[in-house]
């Protein structure tokens, strides 16, 4: 399983903070990101803003870095810190 | 000069005179720089009532540590602090800590305005902000990551 956890607006927007996803047939953060828009008409519209990023193991990622069984890949908007 | 790093991601407000005192207490610097950040009335043209941070619970304090070591390795610094509250904070009330000592000015300057510009671009932080008529999440500013990008040339 891939634990996925959303942060600030794309949390609120979801209505949820962590899902558990399969990673079957899972490979990288991009394709992550496809199935979990391909829930609903809401998932996809907050999954493919175009500011959306991706941290996989608390990293911040590209679309195409690799995914496996047991990451922590988290989804969220540009920050706003300081 | 291997001094010490402090990083901490709290709720409570701090004390901008003990963290002065920590950092200070070396007699090898003669230079300390302190940077705060506090919650401002307005934005975007509405009058700020309160602001709430959000945050990534260990990524936070791991990009904290490795923007540390990145002003580390540029600049000859001794003691470095770097303190972030999380959830709700009224008008007024104080946000960040950035603290930096050096032996000279030049570093201690630099370091710590680096640190404030990667701290706001790197830093999985995001601002929640209430007015009188409801809350927005605060958009993360071009001008911000221009100053980020200022430090790469």
């Amino acid at each position: 399983m891939i634990q996925v956890l959303f942060f600030a607006q794309v949390r609120e927007l979801l209505g949820t903070a962590k899902v558990e996803h399969s990673s079957a047939n899972i490979r990288t953060a991009e394709e992550l990101r496809a199935a979990l828009a391909a829930t609903d008409d809401k998932w996809a519209k907050v999954l493919t803003s175009d500011k959306l990023l991706v941290a996989v193991n608390q990293t911040i990622s590209q679309w195409d870095t690799q995914i496996k069984a047991g990451d922590e890949v988290a989804f969220f908007p540009p920050v706003t810190g300081g | 000069m291997n001094g010490e790093t402090i990083i901490r991601v709290q709720t409570h407000d701090f004390s901008v005179s003990d963290e002065y005192a920590l950092l200070a207490n070396d007699n090898q610097d003669g230079a300390v720089v302190n940077f705060i950040g506090k919650v401002r009335d307005f934005n975007d043209g509405s009058a700020v009532t309160d602001l709430t941070l959000e945050h990534y619970p260990g990524m936070t304090e791991s990009v904290l540590s490795q923007i540390c070591q990145q002003a580390r390795a540029r600049w000859p610094l001794n003691n470095v602090t770097i303190i972030h509250r999380v959830g709700t904070m009224a008008l007024g009330e104080q946000i960040v800590f950035i603290g930096v000592t050096s032996a000279h000015r030049k570093a201690a300057f630099a370091a710590c305005e680096f640190l404030i510009d990667f701290l706001k671009t790197k830093a999985p932080f995001w601002k929640l902000e209430a007015n009188e008529t409801g809350s927005k999440w605060v958009e993360a500013r071009d001008s911000d990551e221009q100053a980020a990008k200022m430090w790469q040339k």
